[in-house]
């Protein structure tokens, strides 16, 4: 076990006791139906109420956005979100909801937005009232993002907007979407303007949603069409043309490397109650799984590849609490771009490895009863996919890094 | 035992740290290393051992050979976490220098419980350099093996093999067997009976030999027969976290000197660090680093905090610092094209360096199979 550093405050040490005690109490109870993977793979509503309330329930004890102001619904502290996610994750406690709201909307609404745009957008978003999606992606403006063409036309004190969105996760569920629209076809950077639309309500009046179906046949993400769609211009955040940079603090957070830690669980629950995508499953796995008439885990190339993902799985792990300790870390950015890169690699690789390690019965879907582990593997496998290539793919985050931490020259 | 978040690196450990890094590039910069240690490419040279002893003087009149000793003994008692942090300079700088090897030793006296080894403790505190023999002729140090025998008279008669910067160290540890089992010695490099065979070697910051026994009587004994495995283990997770932090800080000098040279070398009108094949290997360097860098601060703070932790963290920490130090080693040749494959560039003195750390103690194959048999369960056992 890690405990806290002697360093902590004392703020924080009285938190991190409240939490354990409140956790201790309240987890809820599993439910009936199969969770989710993750918060991009929530699919119908009773999944999505069952962790809206946990997400309400966790907010009102002071769980969820802990360092933000009081009167913008968070809990008025310093530098305890983290402990808060430390304690969650200790806990086994199912994920948050509400994901694109508190690890993007929230930190660029507090960063951007006005006072008035805080006290209204931020308390119902912490509590999972009102659910948030993201609409950056279009067809034309993918890893190029600054290609928007989603075009926002000023109308007196509203706005007309026209165009397409795409990977829309959540958009389903939605009543808010950060918006990023294209105000000025001159000028590419500084020709965009951020926005958050009150989407669920302009159902039927500008705003049309349709579900895609993902590749492992899931629903999770939609196309959102906007045609001549009207909002408010005190929905705008920030100035008329600042859109990109208001998307850099979105990016940031959502890359895990943003001022504001997110709230967080870390873990997803299985249907079974195991957190599944650990590579300890793997050992498991392996001891149960047959290859030559032989367990699996006494195959030697088996075994070296488990543990090297035991490594990169601790590794990961140990990183994060380096980041924590200024005197061992080098240039401030350098573990936080690395956070989506690694973990989304260790997950792909790890189910990548169980499915080999299941060998024939890697290829029996999750509704086969005789599936090992559920179908959870293969199933993950498919699915890590979304992660290694959404919130900036890899190849991107690879750029990224090259360029702001290691100063090489910009491929852009 | 519970560990510190922050890894208990505190002040004194970021002033070890900061003051190894600011000695060593004032005293061992690239150029000066490759001056000293890479003067002649002559293949006799590779028995050749080269360091410069005043450095060494500062670097023990700085106290760092007793950093690692206990208080109680004259040392300053600092946790493994300060000194994998100035393990790490050591690496990065890629220094001559007989400290791995005596910090290494160090461990492995404070694991004997015996009136010799807190004597030992007390010099090396005082600056005496160490060496482990420990190693037999087919590259085993595993506590039991050994070519060197106790004879009846108590001499000591063999050979130990692969002995780190012999030609440096004013003492060695032996290991030796006995019908009643494997004891460590304590033997004067000067000691009659005792010679010191250069290897020849391609690392050329370090010196390795093998050292042959002809009836060594003059020995003190450090544990007893019987007693000296267990010592060996329980100072292995420090030494494999040592020889990490090593491999971490050098692994980081080549990813920063292959980053500037991506950044200043101009090929088809751009930096070359501008094309993806260029630029993705270097943040994949990083990435390994990272990742190698915090299980060397994890293994330590295990060492230091939760002992029963510790081999599984180090045996981590070292197969990740040995499989980054692979990495990092053929990209920064690669990266620098034509130049890089030059005696005349630095780079392949730390090439060399890392090839020589990826296998001592064990490459990343190795530990991760011994970490199989503590995770898993042995082959045959695991069902
Ligand atoms: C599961 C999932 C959820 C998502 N959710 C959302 C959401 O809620 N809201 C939203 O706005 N978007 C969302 N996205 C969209 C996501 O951000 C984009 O898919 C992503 O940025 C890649 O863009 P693209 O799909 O257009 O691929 P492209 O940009 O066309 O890329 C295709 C391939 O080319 C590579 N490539 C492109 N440019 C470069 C370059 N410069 N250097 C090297 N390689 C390059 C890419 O890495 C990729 O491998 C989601 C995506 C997924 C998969």
């Amino acid at each position: 076990m890690t405990t806290p550093s002697p360093s902590e405050s004392s703020e924080q040490a009285a938190f991190r006791a409240h939490c354990k005690a409140w956790l201790a109490g309240n987890l809820p109870p599993r439910p009936r139906f199969r969770l989710p993977l993750g918060p991009l793979e929530i699919a119908t509503v009773e999944q999505l109420e069952y962790l809206c309330n946990w997400q309400r329930a966790a907010h009102a004890a002071g769980l969820v956005g802990c360092d933000y102001p009081r009167e913008h619904g968070g809990g008025g502290l310093r530098d305890c979100q983290w402990i808060a996610n430390h304690e969650l994750k200790a806990a086994g406690a199912p994920f948050f909801p509400n994901i694109v709201g508190l690890g993007m909307a929230a930190p660029t609404i507090f960063h951007h937005g006005t006072e008035a745009q805080k006290r209204r957008l931020l308390p119902p978003l912490f509590s999972a009232e009102e659910i948030w999606c993201q609409g950056f992606s279009e067809p034309g403006a993918g890893s190029d993002l600054a290609n928007v063409q989603a075009y926002a036309e000023r109308d007196g004190e509203r706005w007309i907007v026209n165009g397409h969105k795409v990977w829309t996760t959540l958009a389903h569920f939605a009543t808010w979407m950060i918006l990023l629209c294209r105000t000025d076809r001159a000028r590419k950077y500084e020709g965009m303007t951020y926005f958050v639309a009150p989407i669920r309500d302009g159902i039927g009046r500008g705003v049309a949603i349709r579900p895609l179906v993902k590749m492992t046949g899931e629903l999770g993400f939609n196309e959102v069409f906007f045609e001549d769609y009207s909002i408010a211009d005190d929905l705008r955040l920030d100035e008329v043309g600042r859109g990109w940079s208001v998307a850099m603090t979105t990016l940031l957070h959502e890359r895990g490397a943003g001022p504001l830690v997110t709230p967080s669980s870390g873990g997803g629950v299985g249907d079974d109650g195991e957190t599944t995508l650990g590579a300890a499953g793997l050992v498991e796995l392996a001891r149960r799984s047959y290859r030559n008439g032989r367990p699996a885990s006494d195959d030697p190339r088996l075994r070296d590849a488990i543990v090297q993902l035991l490594i990169r799985q601790r590794a990961f792990a140990q990183n994060e609490r380096r980041a924590a300790v200024p005197a061992l870390v080098d240039h401030p950015l350098r573990l936080p771009l690395q956070h989506k890169l690694t973990l989304s690699e260790l997950l792909q690789d790890t189910a990548r490895l169980a499915c080999e390690i299941e060998g024939m019965a890697a290829s029996l879907h999750q509704t086969d009863p005789n599936a090992p582990a559920g179908g959870r593997w293969p199933h993950a496998y498919m699915n890590s996919y979304g992660f290694t290539i959404a919130a900036g793919s890899n190849e991107v985050q690879r750029n990224i890094l090259g360029e702001r931490v290691l100063g090489l020259a910009k491929s852009k | 035992m519970t560990r510190p978040h922050d890894f208990g690196f505190d002040d004194t450990a970021q002033i070890l740290k900061d003051t190894a890094r600011r000695l060593l590039q004032d005293h061992c910069a690239p150029e000066a290393l490759h001056r000293l240690a890479a003067a002649s490419s002559e293949p006799a040279r590779a028995t050749e051992c080269v360091w410069d002893e005043a450095l060494w003087r500062k670097m023990i009149d700085l106290g760092w050979t007793a950093v690692a000793v206990p208080e109680r003994y004259g040392g300053f008692g600092m946790g493994l976490v300060a000194i994998a942090g100035l393990a790490e300079e050591l690496g990065r700088a890629a220094v001559p220098s007989p400290l791995v090897a005596t910090l290494c030793a160090t461990y492995v006296a404070a694991a004997c419980d015996s009136e010799a080894a807190r004597r030992l403790l007390r010099r090396i505190a005082a600056g005496l350099s160490v060496s482990l023999a420990t190693t037999d002729r087919r590259g085993s140090w595993a506590p039991e093996d050994t070519d060197v025998a106790v004879d009846e008279a108590g001499a000591l008669r063999g050979t130990a093999w692969f002995v780190q910067d012999a030609r440096k160290v004013g003492a060695l540890i032996v290991k030796a067997k006995s019908p009643r089992g494997v004891g460590l010695y304590l033997v004067e490099v000067d000691a009659a009976g005792l010679t010191i065979v250069p290897d020849a070697i391609l690392d050329l910051t370090r010196d390795q030999a093998h050292v042959e026994l002809r009836g060594v009587a003059d020995v003190q004994v450090l544990a007893e027969p019987g007693d000296g495995a267990r010592a060996l283990v329980a100072a292995e997770p420090a030494i494999l976290t040592i020889v990490a932090a090593d491999m971490v800080g050098a692994a980081e000098w080549q990813l920063q000197t292959t980053a500037e040279y991506a950044r200043t070398r101009v090929q088809f009108e751009r930096p070359i660090g501008f094309f993806q094949a260029v630029k993705h290997p270097l943040v994949d360097m990083m990435v390994q680093i990272d990742g190698a860098r915090s299980l060397v601060y994890d293994a330590a703070c295990a060492f230091d905090h939760e002992p029963e932790a510790a081999e599984v963290c180090a045996r981590m920490a070292k197969a990740a610092a040995s499989d980054a130090a692979s990495y990092c080693s053929g990209r920064s040749v690669q990266l620098h094209g034509g130049i890089g494959f030059t005696w005349e560039c630095f780079i392949h003195l730390w090439f060399k360096r890392q090839k020589h750390n990826e296998v001592l103690y064990g490459d990343g194959a190795h530990q991760r199979a011994r970490l199989a048999d503590r995770l898993i369960g042995r082959i045959g056992e695991t069902a």
